[in-house]
């Protein structure tokens, strides 16, 4: 199995979500992370869905997505030619003791902490999962109290936009 | 909209499957509430009839529906019947079917035959009412979220929040719904926005950015195709539903008869090739014939048209005609490789990919010359001669259920228009009576719904009112929907049912008697053996003539006594054996290798043998 990371632009309307989510579950296809937000067009919104899939049933999920009548267009964003991110928030037990030692492996990460208290940290850090992972591994050690995760979003690299051809 | 001209009636209705035709300039908007824009919006659509029943939420549409000249309203008694008479309507006519409920039950009253639509790519539109836009969400009075239920089981639906947005959510809904691959649509509209004041105008703007059905195949494909059809040995064209919902059927003929390649037509499909035609196999599948099941096993091209590789027609998909090549043409890109892959997939509508067919059939052969297919019929014509579709006289001397069948077929003839619920009497049905026409034959496919027969008839009588309609049902099925003989009594919409009654859930008890020791569990109804319900007096309690049968020698005299009466609905109880079962078959889970012509009897498995 491997991942792919699937860009859906839907129509902006009530129900879509439930439309995407109910198509996956009901064939059977497993999603691994989804996001949804708005586009610069008001009436589009982008979802970001990463699936565990092999290439015959990945052609199924997308052609099986594309049946929905609020879908208006998928595009599979590959790992190399697009960036991929995550947002992680992760409150970390750290006393006087260890506090340094946590700090240092937030500034390794490019992390930041965005609240403290004489116990614990909370730590803010994006990135693609492998990134991520790697910083909670780091964290686990201290004691992680609660943690967060979005679903990943991601946007192909270079000019070409998506988006363009979709709204007419 | 500029014309001040605001009291002309709406444009003319759209013909299946297109847009709604731009107006001529008497779109102007009118005044009026939600619920006469909505019964305005069906007239400009061209919806002739709705199956309903009325209740609290759906009652500000069901007044100004009294005074519609053109849309006729048939209550019926349960809204399931509602469902698959515009189903039964649709498939006779080839139009889109409506159906009208009430919120909460009335709704999920639908469901099934939504399910039912959907699963065989039928087009109907529901409308349903909807509670209060402020109660929503509070589990109020008959609230139920239908758009949430009936979400798996419809190509779309739509929740009216505006007015406003009435004829252009019918619009949108009869355009889905018609076109691309059919199927059904749900409008749910609260019973505020129907009250509300609005203005009408049509034809309305059309907003559906992420729906571009595809009609015309490419054109590499279809030659690839006509290239693989001209040098192929063992071709077969594999017909399903599709390339009757194209209307496509006199270009199929062309087709076959211009390559000569055998036809097979799935359960969906039967009637889109004539029965008597010299190059029709019959239907493959579990209990399709053995010279389409066999042709298909040992074919080295299968030209599917239209179908889905659906499981009763594949059996064990892994051991499913093994040396075959596959085109697949179907309108859903879903379809194709979705079962079984395809080497060369196209998109697009049977009617288009078929006629297009044609002529990349007569380049191909111009440049690779004609394939040979004299061999392949030799061996295809042995298959047809040793085994034939037949049956025996049940040895107790009890009526033949299939012989009854085939009478009726033979009596009223393919002019008629022939139902069936689901059972061990749709496949006799589907097997023994000669379909000529598309449309002749209506059933419930894909989900399989027992009760279909009596309302689907009642839709497909509405639709095609100078057509006999028969209903073949079963004394199961019968009992699920018979409640609608009501209906058809007292709407003038006179049917004949003809009850195939062997006195048990039928299918089940030949699955019993097969796998599971003959220990019948539950599936003996006590319609033998107590004669409850009596059918016949149960035909004349709702208004209908009630006959019975049960001596072979009586049976064309009563269903000639059924074809004379036109002004009521007719029921036939037909006692026939219990123990008469649906041959040849496909186990369940098994190759199609393993085909029974007859218990014991596997005539390809055996042929491997020696």
């Amino acid at each position: 199995m491997s991942r792919h990371t699937l860009s859906v632009l839907v129509e902006n309307v009530p129900g879509v979500l439930s439309r995407v989510s109910g198509l996956f579950s009901r064939r059977s296809f497993n999603i691994e992370s989804l996001a949804v937000g708005p586009t610069e067009h008001p009436e589009i919104s982008r979802m970001t869905i990463v699936v565990s899939v092999e290439e015959q049933p990945l052609e199924q999920v997308t052609k099986q997505l594309n049946k929905l009548i609020n879908v208006i267009k998928i595009v599979e964003l590959e790992q190399d030619s697009s960036v991929q991110r995550e947002l992680l928030l992760v409150k970390v037990r750290a006393d006087a003791s260890v506090r340094s030692q946590v700090l240092e492996t937030v500034q390794l990460f490019r992390a930041k902490v965005v609240d403290a208290s004489p116990e614990a940290l909370t730590i803010e850090a994006t990135g693609d999962t492998d990134k991520l992972d790697a910083l909670l591994r780091m964290l686990e050690p201290y004691g992680v109290r609660e943690m967060v995760q979005s679903g990943m979003v991601a946007i192909g690299r270079g000019a070409r936009s998506i988006t363009a051809t979709a709204v007419r | 909209m500029t014309s001040a001209n605001t009291r002309q009636n709406p444009a003319p209705a759209a013909s299946p499957g297109q847009r709604p035709k731009p107006a001529p300039p008497n779109g102007a908007p009118v005044r009026t509430t939600g619920a006469q824009s909505l019964v305005r919006s069906l007239e400009a659509v061209g919806c002739e009839v709705v199956f309903g029943i009325p209740g609290g939420t759906i009652l500000p549409t069901y007044d100004p529906l009294l005074d519609s000249t053109k849309v006729r309203h048939v209550l019926v008694r349960h809204e399931q019947a509602a469902g698959h008479a515009a189903t039964g309507y649709a498939q006779a006519t080839g139009k889109t079917g409506v159906c009208m409920a009430t919120s909460g039950p009335g709704a999920t009253n639908l469901v099934t035959a939504l399910a039912d639509a959907h699963m065989d790519s039928v087009p109907i539109v529901a409308i349903t009412g909807q509670q209060t836009t402020g109660l929503i969400g509070t589990d109020a009075f008959q609230e139920a979220d239908i758009c949430g239920i009936t979400l798996p089981v419809t190509k779309h639906n739509f929740l009216v929040t505006d007015p406003a947005e009435i004829p252009r959510t019918i619009a949108e809904a009869f355009y889905i719904a018609s076109s691309g691959r059919p199927g059904p649509v749900v409008v749910d509209i609260p019973k505020d926005v129907q009250q509300l004041n609005t203005s009408f105008a049509w034809p309305p703007e059309q907003r559906l950015p992420g729906y571009r059905p595809v009609g015309k195949p490419h054109g590499k494909q279809v030659r690839e195709a006509a290239r693989l059809m001209t040098s192929a040995r063992r071709p077969v064209l594999y017909v399903g539903g599709g390339v009757l919902k194209a209307n496509a059927s006199e270009e199929l003929t062309k087709l076959a008869e211009r390559t000569g390649i055998p036809v097979v037509t799935t359960l969906m499909a039967r009637g889109v090739f004539p029965d008597s035609h010299p190059s029709h196999l019959g239907m493959p599948g579990m209990h399709g014939t053995v010279s389409a099941v066999a042709a298909m096993q040992r074919s080295d091209l299968l030209i599917a048209l239209g179908t889905r590789f659906d499981d009763r027609v594949t059996g064990q998909l892994s051991s499913f005609a093994p040396e075959a090549k596959v085109v697949h043409a179907d309108i859903d890109p879903a379809e194709i490789s979705k079962n079984r892959v395809a080497d060369v997939p196209i998109v697009g509508d049977c009617k288009e990919v078929l006629s297009e067919l044609l002529d990349a059939v007569d380049t191909a052969e111009r440049e690779h010359g004609a394939a040979d297919l004299g061999e392949w019929w030799t061996q295809l014509d042995d298959w047809r001669n040793r085994f034939p579709l037949g049956y025996d006289w049940p040895a107790d001397g009890t009526l033949s259920p299939e012989y009854v069948i085939q009478r009726i077929g033979e009596l009223a003839g393919p002019e008629a228009v022939y139902t069936a619920g689901v059972g061990q009497h749709q496949m006799w049905a589907a097997q023994f009576i000669g379909y000529q026409r598309p449309r002749s034959w209506l059933n419930s496919g894909g989900l399989g719904t027992m009760g279909y027969a009596v309302p689907a008839a009642m839709g497909a009588k509405a639709g095609t009112p100078d057509r006999q309609v028969w209903a073949i049902d079963g004394d199961g099925c019968f009992q699920m929907t018979n409640q609608e003989l009501a209906t058809c009594a007292i709407e003038r919409l006179p049917i004949k049912v003809a009850v195939i009654n062997n006195g048990n859930l039928g299918m089940v008890r030949q699955w019993q008697n097969l796998f599971y020791a003959e220990r019948y569990s539950h599936s003996d109804l006590g319609t033998h053996n107590h004669r409850i319900p009596d059918f016949s007096l149960l035909a004349e309690a709702l208004g209908g003539v009630g006959m019975r049968c049960e001596a072979a020698s009586d049976v064309d005299g009563v269903v000639e006594r059924a074809m004379e009466i036109d002004d009521r609905p007719v029921v036939i109880d037909f006692v026939v054996g219990k123990d008469a079962q649906v041959w040849p078959m496909v186990a369940a889970g098994t190759g199609n290798d393993e085909i029974m012509a007859a218990r014991g009897i596997r005539p390809l498995f055996d042929d491997d043998e020696g």
